[in-house]
């Protein structure tokens, strides 16, 4: 009989909880922004296409969905793939791309042609030009997608490392002693 | 009533010096090592080359005006500035301009930048171009505020910010006190105590000067009370040029780091610089006692920034002083002149051992702000940087701390990368003074943590705002993209229902059987410039 | 190339230094605990800091550390700090049972130094006071108040603490006696008022004060303690705040419910001479992996800990309450240091904006 109490008084308890709940998630539901527009967020919008989607804004609506894995983004690399795994509340994944030195492209003006099939290319308009007249790369727009690569008929874009700038240097974290002596004989040994 | 009578005692009080001296927050007492101390200054040689940067404070780059092969006199300007925040750079002696090319500078990173290279002829014929306004009081402050400019000032207590931008006459933020930064808590320099025992009419005559440019009626002359020379000298020239009444000297405790303007600023008026805002929101003006003479050179003698004072000093140096450097002379030049010339297992400090940096080559260039040249045996710089051991979270960094942070957590979010907390615990309000670092037991490197922190922290923004802008310029061309698409169909759904009509109208023509029609005028089809791009 | 950031001159601490201070500042107990106990207690402190040392070896070979770092001093306060809190009855693999579970679960699986949420020592008596009652909660009558005859010289020691008070032919009884905190939590149950209680138990401040009474190897001379102490907070080894927090809270408590009802209350100067409260507050709260950074923060803490201490001992099942206290505090460190903070210059606020 006691028992029978015990599993009454506790299921009666369940559902007294799970009606809370219910009522709970209907009337203090919190709108908030869309997922797909936090993850955007997070992208370097490169709109490089690496992730397999024709740009950043895609992938985040794929991501969002749960159709994309949170590691394809390239550019981003491993920061940006923490990042949206941890709004997605999923499992972090290695990205399976190795991880660049920021690039820029470069046009070798002498070689151009002026056949603007780059212009067309480019995802955020940084090449400057007009049919029969010299292109050139808007080098602080570019993004470093090299998309404007392939179209090139002559082959005169190169993708060029971006210089380091004195105001942008920043000091790398500190490694132990012991890593740094070694470092420092390893330097002195090329020498 | 009552606050009459509570400002009456404060008067009296403050008359008689009977106010409790009270000391900021925290602070170390490292070992002074003050070797230099009471060496009279003494002029450095020219060296074979000077080498000016083009940048030597805080802001834009200059622009280099001279050629190669081009004669230039002392104090004649070589760079101009561009943008506001520029101070330009004068040549520190005369000669002919040999070079201009990167050349190592005295940053941490071990990069370099454009410099000027120049030979000395020996000759040293000055530049008459500034001329000397000794009735300064007289001159509009604006005048004199570009004069300053003009002689290329930054501040040479270390920071090297272009002087003139401080130098300004807001109606909204009226400066009150003008504070002359005397302190000098670094250990091993003494190039700012030996200048106030040496040159303190100068001194309080580039103070004279502040005052009258931003119409300050008050000044504070702040001394360690490690400097009795310097303290007393300056008190005599006060009395000697009758400032007494308007200025007087101030002696604080020896602590480290006094000297920071935020720490000196609250000791010395009880009031705090907010965060994220300057000295002249409370209505403060501070300069360093150098810069402040570097005026009075400026204004009354017509002088370009051209030399400084320098300690050179370090416990590996047989003959350490005091030197009259100019600027742009080699460090090893300097290094030479004191005796030193082999470098093996020596490591050479720009600036103090709290807040300078460990040079990579001895071949840069004395610059604006270089106010020590510190020559070290290996080992006992090595001393400081013990393998990194766990924290044992013993809370002696936030004791001594002088912002009032907890530099072991502050270091701990750093470590792992979780920026968001360490902006928390507000790690932009780290002035990077090291007296954390200085108390760790367990040698762990606080401050470069903190300056990793900050770099990331800086990059992680600027490539959200690029991003941004990526983002705004690519969606700004899928609408274009889209509006040139739509207007091609409606070019096309225009064209075609043209074409409809005119069939129609044939066909009713046709139907009715006249020739009566005039032939129509075929439609003219507008050529876009852009090709047909099918991809 | 390698980046060395300033500062480039460093103030000569070390972590062996501050340890080995600490161990320094509690000779003077161990010293005591001789005097009262005799070669037991030397049994006892070698095994518990030979324990300690050799755990905390194994433990860094096992996870591929340096092994020179059981040399840096922590290991062996752990070991010295627990013995001074354990009583002088506990067989030897007891003590030893205490010592690896200090090392391996109480620090090294949290991370090694500096990662240990609790103090290894307290975290080891709590859990032996848990499952060993009897021999916990036994305290031997010291040496100069009363032992039996040459229990304490060498023989007889090595044979009580090898083989139990069976080998030395002594009941439990025979040689054990309640302490002052214990013999009052009892009397006061049975109706008696505090000052009769301590008269009966013949209880003297200056006994109490000098460690002449039964407790812990370490607890019982707050002189010896204060002594330590005091040298350690003017080495700035360890800061004020918690051991005057402490012990200011613990009297102030003692004091207002002593003025209300002296019957049933214990007056100030008893707490803070009785049990472990001067060895916890002034070794084992400032323990400075387990204790918040900030001064702010230690003075929470060491008023939680005075607080928490106090209501244990007058309302709560156990006569002595400052381990259970401390180890209590530990865990809320994180949450002291998160939301207790100093303010920053120029700022006005001082919680977290977040």
């Amino acid at each position: 009989m006691q028992i029978v109490l015990a599993i009454g008084i506790f299921s009666a308890l369940a559902l007294l909880i799970g009606i809370g709940l219910a009522l709970a998630s209907r009337y203090f539901h919190v709108e908030g922004d869309p997922l797909a527009d936090k993850v955007d967020d997070l992208l370097p919008q490169t709109q490089c296409g690496q992730c397999g989607y024709p740009g950043c804004r895609p992938y985040a609506n794929a991501v969002a969905s749960h159709e994309a894995e949170v590691n394809h983004c390239v550019p981003g690399g491993e920061r940006t793939m923490l990042e949206i795994a941890d709004i997605m509340g999923v499992e972090p994944k290695a990205i399976e791309e190795e991880e660049t030195a920021p690039v820029v492209a470069y046009i070798r003006e002498d070689e151009c042609i002026g056949c603007t099939l780059c212009i067309k290319a480019c995802p955020v308009d940084c090449i400057i030009g007009a049919p029969k007249q010299y292109h050139t790369i808007i080098t602080d727009h570019c993004t470093g997608c090299t998309l404007c690569l392939e179209p090139c008929p002559v082959d005169c874009i190169e993708m060029v490392e971006t210089p380091e700038l004195l105001e942008h240097w920043s000091w790398p974290v500190p490694g132990t002693l012991r890593a740094q002596v070694g470092e420092e004989r390893k330097y002195q040994h090329e020498e | 009533m009552k606050s009459n009578v509570i400002k009456l005692v404060q008067n009296i009080a403050e008359s008689l010096h009977l106010k409790p001296q009270h000391s900021f927050a925290g602070g170390v007492h490292p070992k002074q090592f003050k070797r230099t101390a009471h060496e009279m200054i003494v002029d450095c040689p020219l060296p074979p080359v000077l080498i000016q940067p083009i940048k030597q404070h805080i802001g834009e780059l200059c622009e280099p005006i001279v050629q190669v092969g081009e004669r230039v006199l002392r104090g004649q300007k070589i760079a101009k500035s561009q943008g506001y925040l520029c101070a330009p750079v004068h040549a520190s002696s005369s000669g002919t301009v040999i070079k201009i090319d990167d050349h190592i500078i005295p940053h941490p990173s071990g990069m370099g930048l454009l410099s000027i290279f120049i030979e000395p002829d020996g000759k040293d014929e000055v530049d008459e171009s500034l001329h000397p306004l000794p009735n300064y009081r007289s001159v509009d402050a604006i005048e004199l505020r570009e004069r300053v400019r003009k002689a290329g000032l930054a501040g040479l207590g270390g920071a090297a910010f272009p002087t003139f931008v401080k130098l300004v006459q807001d109606q909204q933020h009226p400066i009150e006190t003008v504070i002359l930064n005397g302190i000098e808590c670094e250990p091993w320099l003494t190039n700012d105590d030996q200048l106030m025992v040496e040159k303190a009419h100068e001194i309080i005559g580039g103070l004279d000067i502040i005052m009258h440019m931003v119409e300050a009626n008050q000044a504070i002359i702040a001394i360690e009370d490690n400097k009795p020379m310097a303290i007393e000298s300056m008190q005599q020239t006060l009395l000697g040029m009758g400032l007494e009444e308007s200025v007087r000297v101030e002696v604080l405790p020896t602590k480290y780091p006094q000297g920071g303007e935020k720490q000196l600023v609250e000791v010395l008026t009880g009031k705090e610089i907010p965060a994220g805002r300057l000295p002249i929101h409370i209505g403060v003006l501070s300069q360093n006692v150098g810069t402040s003479k570097a005026i009075y050179d400026a204004v009354c003698l017509g002088e370009a920034l051209t030399d400084r004072i320098v300690t050179v000093s370090g416990d590996a140096l047989p003959q350490p002083m005091n030197m009259r450097v100019r600027l742009g002379t080699p460090i090893r030049f300097i290094l030479e002149q004191c005796g030193l010339e082999y470098l093996d297992d020596i490591k050479v400090i720009h600036g103090g051992p709290m807040m300078g940096e460990l040079l990579s080559s001895v071949d840069v260039p004395v610059v604006k702000a270089s106010n020590g040249v510190l020559a070290m045996h290996k080992y006992s710089v090595m001393q400081a940087h013990h393998e990194e051991e766990p924290c044992i979270r013993c809370g002696d960094c936030g004791d001594v701390c002088p912002a009032g942070l907890i530099p072991n957590l502050l270091a701990m979010h750093c470590k792992e990368e979780k920026f968001d907390r360490a902006e928390d615990y507000k790690l932009f309000d780290c002035i990077e003074c090291g007296a954390c670092s200085y108390v760790c037991p367990s040698h762990i490197p606080l401050v470069h943590y903190f300056r990793f922190g900050k770099g990331q922290v800086a990059q992680i923004r600027r490539e959200k705002d690029f991003a941004e802008e990526s983002r705004v310029r690519s969606e700004a061309r899928d609408a274009r993209i889209a509006k040139e698409l739509a207007e091609k169909e409606e070019k096309r759904r225009v064209a075609l229902e043209r074409k409809e009509a005119r069939a129609k109208a044939a066909a009713e023509a046709a139907a009715t059987n006249t020739i009566s029609e005039k032939p129509q005028e075929p439609d003219v089809v507008v050529k876009t410039d852009k090709p047909e791009a099918e991809s | 190339m390698i980046f060395l950031s300033s500062p480039h001159q460093h103030g000569g601490n070390s972590i062996q230094l501050t340890m080995f201070s600490v161990i320094i500042a509690l000779v003077p107990a161990a010293m005591v605990s001789v005097y009262l106990f005799g070669w037991l207690a030397v049994f006892l402190l070698t095994l518990c800091i030979g324990g300690c040392l050799i755990t905390e070896y194994l433990c860094l070979r096992w996870m591929n550390k340096k092994t020179a770092r059981v040399w840096d001093g922590s290991a062996g306060l752990t070991g010295l700090l627990l013995a001074l809190v354990l009583p002088a009855a506990v067989p030897w693999w007891m003590a030893l049972f205490a010592a690896v579970f200090a090392i391996v679960l109480g620090k090294q699986l949290y991370g090694g130094l500096g990662y240990n949420l609790f103090n290894p020592a307290l975290a080891a008596r709590v859990v032996l006071l848990i499952s060993f009652p009897l021999h916990m909660t036994s305290w031997l009558i010291p040496m100069h108040a009363g032992a039996t005859l040459d229990m304490y010289n060498f023989t007889t020691s090595l044979q009580f603490f090898f083989f139990g008070p069976d080998a030395i032919k002594q009941t439990w009884d025979a040689i054990t006696m309640a302490t002052p905190l214990g013999y009052v939590k009892t009397e006061l149950t049975q109706g008696v008022t505090v000052t009769e209680a301590l008269l009966h138990y013949n209880y003297s401040t200056l006994h109490a004060f000098i460690g002449r009474e039964a407790g812990s190897l370490g607890e019982g001379s707050a002189l010896a303690l204060l002594m330590g102490g005091i040298w350690l907070m003017a080495r700035h080894t360890i800061s004020w705040h918690i051991p005057v927090s402490y012990l200011f809270t613990v009297a102030l408590l003692a004091w207002l419910f002593n003025l209300i009802n002296p019957d049933l209350y214990a007056p100030p100067l008893f707490h803070l001479l009785a049990g472990g409260l001067m060895l916890c507050a002034f070794f084992m709260a400032t323990d400075p992996v387990s204790s918040p950074s900030s001064g702010i923060g230690k003075l929470v803490f060491g008023f939680g800990c005075g607080l928490l201490t106090w209501v244990i001992r007058t309302f709560g099942n156990y006569p002595e309450g400052a381990m259970f206290a401390v180890v209590l505090m530990n865990c809320a460190v994180p949450l002291i240091d998160y939301y207790i903070r100093p303010r920053v210059y120029g700022h006005k606020r001082r919680v977290p904006l977040s």
